[in-house]
């Protein structure tokens, strides 16, 4: 049995429109083993989407600890919080969320602004990483000069260019048709067994979960086994 | 730095905006830089004001003369170390227009340059100047303007002293430097007053007023209160004061038009750091999503805030050293247009200083509550935003 690398404790999360407060997720409690590929689905609404974001630590629960790699994110700062992200998580999107003013390159080499590799290091992460995704040869194009598939492929190289420990997708296919989906899938297959990186992944499609080692369902905030 | 290059694509992101944002600022910021020159231009003759000399004119009005038996009384006053005199001629060169103004001054040959040292004039053209009753030094401004040389004759018409009055030119001074009135003319007031004594012989023996030197700048209170007491019981009673507060006399008649100036010179810079903190709000709205994704990837509010400010300060930065560089030739212009109207016209340091700090001022308020805003969103807000 592998480490668990993700485990949520007891996690509620709620919010509040004006003064009403919408409970999301109740009692959430799911761990994650290392190298496991998880989809979840769920209806609409069902807080999936949040329950990505608190793994991925751009959100915070109301109760309850999240542990990720070894680190109760709960706790840490705002900043500390941030520097953690950039070690930790890839995220990759539903409508991708490249820069428009931004190069494949350009889009892929954000995350690494932030590490002390040099010039030439980061440029290598980079082409890596594009080929990794196989869009070597769009290097110098801008988002607006890509396919829907395309660009979700940059933002997969985005995502996977820091080595993160942890890859959270949210729908990544829920915007391409099936041809581009497929490809994605496959990449995330490949990412996850050749690769060896942990990937939640939230879906729809149950095609896309029939990629996944598992699939959780989430409804009206709890998940059901 | 690392995201310069992410703030110089944002920035090309709206080229039009951006540089109609630019353009905006650079005229802004050379319009600020006209208008100080202006205002810098019209306190020069305050500024340029030696602390060792008096004036010394009519208490009623300074366009009442004096009389010139005054000058020796004057003369014997502690601390006084030399008298000069000098009478507003007026005239007019050519006709009435202004570009054919500049100021024409009946004076004492033999004193009035040691007086004005910072007139230089070469030592041969003085002793010539002194030794001709009809001849006159003009500025170099001037000589230049007109194409004047040494030996050609200036022909005015007199309107306070009337007839025709020709002038032959001995000598062309040059200022000591730029605060200095290159513009003026200087002749002999015993000139004016022999033709006085023949034509109107009630005008003569006068003079418009008296610049006294004073060994000691400390002094110019007690030796003016000196000067005045000893003609509190005459005709003509006096009013001495320091240059300095006699050129302010002048200047003030204008103040409230200078004192407006001054006023739409900050009023400019106001507006446009409206305009800029339009376009950086509206820029930072718009990208609300982006700096939800850049904070996603580990991005801290710190690097989004230098994003938004450093976007504002560029546009400042630039269109504020534009602005500057086009002051220049554009005061060159003005100053050629209007030669004599403003005898120095220079863009002073202190304009130049306050353009530059106005720059990045601009761009530094403009962005800050946009810069705020964006650094603290929250990443799962920005993601839901659709854009
Ligand atoms: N920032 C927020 N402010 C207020 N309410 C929110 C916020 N984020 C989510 N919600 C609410 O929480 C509930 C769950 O949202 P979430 O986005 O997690 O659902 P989801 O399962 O991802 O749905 P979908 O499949 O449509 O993406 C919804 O009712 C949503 O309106
Ligand atoms: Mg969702």
């Amino acid at each position: 049995m592998a480490d668990t690398i993700v485990q949520v404790h007891d996690v509620s999360k709620s919010y509040h429109r004006d003064s009403i407060e919408i409970p999301v997720l109740q009692n959430i409690t799911l761990d994650v083993p290392e190298g496991e590929f998880l989809a979840l689905m769920g209806p609409s609404g069902s807080g999936k989407t949040t329950l990505l974001n608190l793994i991925a630590g751009i959100d915070r629960p109301n109760n309850g600890s999240i542990n990720v790699a070894g680190t109760n994110i709960v706790q840490l700062g705002e900043s500390a919080l941030a520097q953690w992200r950039s070690r930790h998580v890839g995220f990759v999107f539903q409508f991708y969320n490249l820069m428009p003013v931004l190069t494949a390159f350009e889009n892929v080499e954000l995350p690494l602004l932030l590490t002390h590799l040099s010039k030439k290091e980061r440029k290598e992460h980079v082409e890596t990483a594009l080929n990794v995704v196989g869009l070597a040869d769009r290097i110098h194009h801008y988002p607006k000069q890509l396919s829907g598939g395309q660009e979700q492929r940059v933002a997969i190289a985005r995502a996977i260019v820091t080595d993160p420990t942890i890859i959270v997708a949210d729908e990544p296919t829920g915007d391409l048709d099936k041809k581009s989906a497929d490809e994605i899938l496959l990449l995330m297959e490949r990412l996850n067994g050749e690769f060896k990186k942990t990937i939640v992944m939230v879906t729809h499609d149950p095609r896309a979960a029939e990629r996944a080692h598992k699939t959780q369902h989430l409804e009206k905030g709890e998940l059901i086994q | 730095m690392k995201f310069f290059k992410l703030i110089a694509k944002n920035l090309l992101r709206h080229k039009l905006r951006t540089s109609l944002t630019m353009l905006g600022l650079a005229v802004a910021i050379l319009a600020f830089g006209l208008l100080r020159t202006v205002v810098t231009a019209w306190y020069a003759g305050v500024d340029a004001s030696a602390s060792n000399r008096l004036i010394s004119r009519d208490a009623v009005s300074f366009i009442f003369p004096l009389p010139y038996s005054y000058r020796d009384q004057i003369a014997k006053v502690p601390g006084v170390s030399e008298v000069s005199f000098a009478t507003w001629f007026q005239g007019t060169y050519v006709d009435n227009r202004p570009e054919h103004f500049f100021p024409r001054m009946a004076v004492d040959a033999e004193t009035i340059f040691d007086l004005y040292p910072e007139f230089l004039l070469p030592h041969d053209q003085l002793e010539a100047f002194k030794r001709e009753r009809n001849s006159c030094v003009i500025g170099e401004k001037i000589a230049k303007e007109f194409n004047f040389k040494i030996g050609d004759i200036i022909t005015i018409q007199g309107d306070i002293f009337p007839g025709t009055w020709q002038f032959v030119i001995r000598g062309i001074y040059k200022p000591k430097d730029k605060t200095v009135d290159p513009t003026q003319m200087f002749f002999h007031w015993t000139y004016l007053d022999e033709k006085l004594k023949q034509d109107s012989p009630f005008r003569a023996g006068n003079v418009g007023w008296y610049i006294i030197r004073i060994d000691n700048p400390e002094d110019a209170p007690a030796v003016s209160e000196a000067v005045d007491r000893m003609f509190e019981n005459s005709p003509a009673k006096t009013k001495t004061e320091t240059e300095k507060a006699f050129q302010q006399s002048f200047v003030s008649l204008s103040s409230a038009i200078i004192t407006s100036l001054e006023i739409v010179s900050y009023v400019i810079i106001g507006i446009i750091l409206l305009v800029l903190a339009n376009t950086i709000i509206m820029s930072a709205r718009e990208r609300i999503r982006e700096y939800a994704v850049l904070k996603t990837l580990g991005f801290t509010s710190k690097h989004i805030f230098i994003l938004v400010a450093g976007e504002a300060l560029f546009i400042s930065i630039i269109g504020g050293a534009i602005g500057v560089a086009f002051t220049f030739p554009v005061v060159a212009g003005f100053g050629a247009a209007f030669p004599t109207f403003f005898p120095v016209f220079n863009i002073a340091n202190s304009t130049l200083a306050l353009a530059a700090v106005f720059s990045i001022i601009i761009g530094a308020v403009a962005s800050i509550f946009p810069a705020i805003r964006s650094a603290n969103i929250k990443i799962v807000d920005g993601l839901r935003q659709i854009g």
